[in-house]
């Protein structure tokens, strides 16, 4: 049996583990509020945009004159993956999920014969680098980010947006998690690149009936809207992303204070019971010298 | 009254009952009242004048990377940024 002051000095151990986590905890808590409330101020905008893309949709026919992001470079051969991560560990199986559920993606893809590319976005999604050592377009540095803003969503569609025209790939896939609750973050993956219109059903309608006038016409507003689009997804899943991170590691400091509450529970039960042994040892001795004397 | 909505990607900045609203449009400035035909338009990186009421002085908005829809609803600005 360890020894009494090995047993303190463990207690007092997994006690100060106990006290950071229950404090990331609560940090996680806050950023995740102030998290939350970033993406709900986003909807506005992403709400409105797809409305304006969905009646346009209803105008355009989709051809070979139409701009590349939206008719596809017409092959399917190399399929960009892009990785959405955090910068910070500890948050449970948050950036995990999202590196496996990009893995299965790629598997499938080469399985299916294509060409996969890598693009990184946060420090945690470089575990890829282990798998696809070779396959890894960019690795975009997002550690000076503290709070999410459309500039720097805006930064990753641009190179994006600049190695799609350089005939670098032909799809591109986005991978994030997507934020249900504290306790659910679902990792997916969607395509972004070429853009699918949303499809159009009531638009025309919501209008009066009235012809809608474009200046300058449907194709170049068209063009002009699609970088923007890809751009308020991509800021979309890095709000959503930084939203879960939070919810995440709430609820693995949770568990890791609860653990660590068990666990000084258990080694005080064996701290109290060595103790005990020693007293009763320490009188039989007393008691047995005692009696030796009469 | 014209209802006038001002959302960036990051949030809704205005939303309000104005007068008049002169946007920069790619192909030339419009001004838009209460009940106008509906519009989809381009805008120029410039400044969007806002009349709260006729004849007072126009509110000036920088915007950049802007989009603006006019339908029954009333004046939509998306803009990249503002303010």
């Amino acid at each position: 049996m360890a020894s009494l002051k090995a047993l303190k000095i463990r207690i007092n151990s997994v006690k100060s583990t106990q006290k950071i986590t229950k404090a990331m905890k609560m940090v996680a808590a806050a950023k995740l509020r102030r998290a939350q409330e970033a993406a709900i101020a986003a909807r506005p905008y992403a709400l409105r945009l797809e409305r304006v893309m969905a009646s346009l949709a209803s105008k355009v026919t989709v051809s070979e004159s139409s701009p590349k992001l939206l008719a596809g470079t017409g092959k399917d051969q190399v399929h960009l993956l892009i990785v959405a991560t955090s910068e910070r560990g500890l948050a449970g199986a948050f950036n995990s999920n999202i590196v496996r559920a990009a893995r299965k993606k790629a598997e499938s893809l080469e399985a299916a014969g294509k060409t996969v590319k890598i693009y990184i976005a946060g420090k945690k999604g470089r575990v890829i680098r282990r798998f696809y050592p070779s396959q890894i377009a960019h690795d975009h540095e997002m550690g000076h980010i503290k709070y999410v803003a459309f500039a720097d969503a805006k930064a990753i569609t641009d190179d994006i947006i600049a190695r799609y025209e350089a005939g670098e790939f032909d799809v591109a896939h986005l991978f994030y998690a997507r934020f249900q609750s504290a306790l659910v973050q679902e990792p997916i993956g969607r395509q972004i690149i070429p853009v699918a219109l949303p499809a159009n059903d009531d638009a025309p309608v919501s209008d009066g009936g009235a012809a809608v006038e474009y200046e300058p016409d449907e194709e170049s507003i068209l063009a002009d809207l699609l970088p923007r689009n890809i751009a308020i997804q991509i800021f979309g899943a890095l709000l959503e992303n930084a939203a879960s991170e939070q919810g995440s590691r709430m609820t693995a400091m949770d568990n890791a204070t609860r653990n660590a509450g068990d666990m000084i529970k258990r080694l005080s039960t064996q701290y109290n019971r060595a103790r005990q042994a020693a007293i009763t040892t320490e009188l039989v001795e007393i008691i047995s010298g005692a009696e030796a004397l009469k | 009254m014209l209802h006038f909505e001002l959302v960036t990607p990051e949030k809704l900045i205005r939303s309000e009952e104005v007068y008049m609203v002169v946007v920069p449009g790619t192909e030339g400035d419009f001004g838009v009242l209460e009940g106008h035909a509906p519009v989809m338009s381009t805008i120029r990186d410039g400044a969007i004048e806002v009349y709260a009421t006729q004849g007072a002085v126009p509110e000036h908005i920088i915007v950049s990377g802007g989009f603006a829809e006019v339908n029954a609803s009333g004046l939509t600005v998306l803009a990249e940024q503002a303010g």
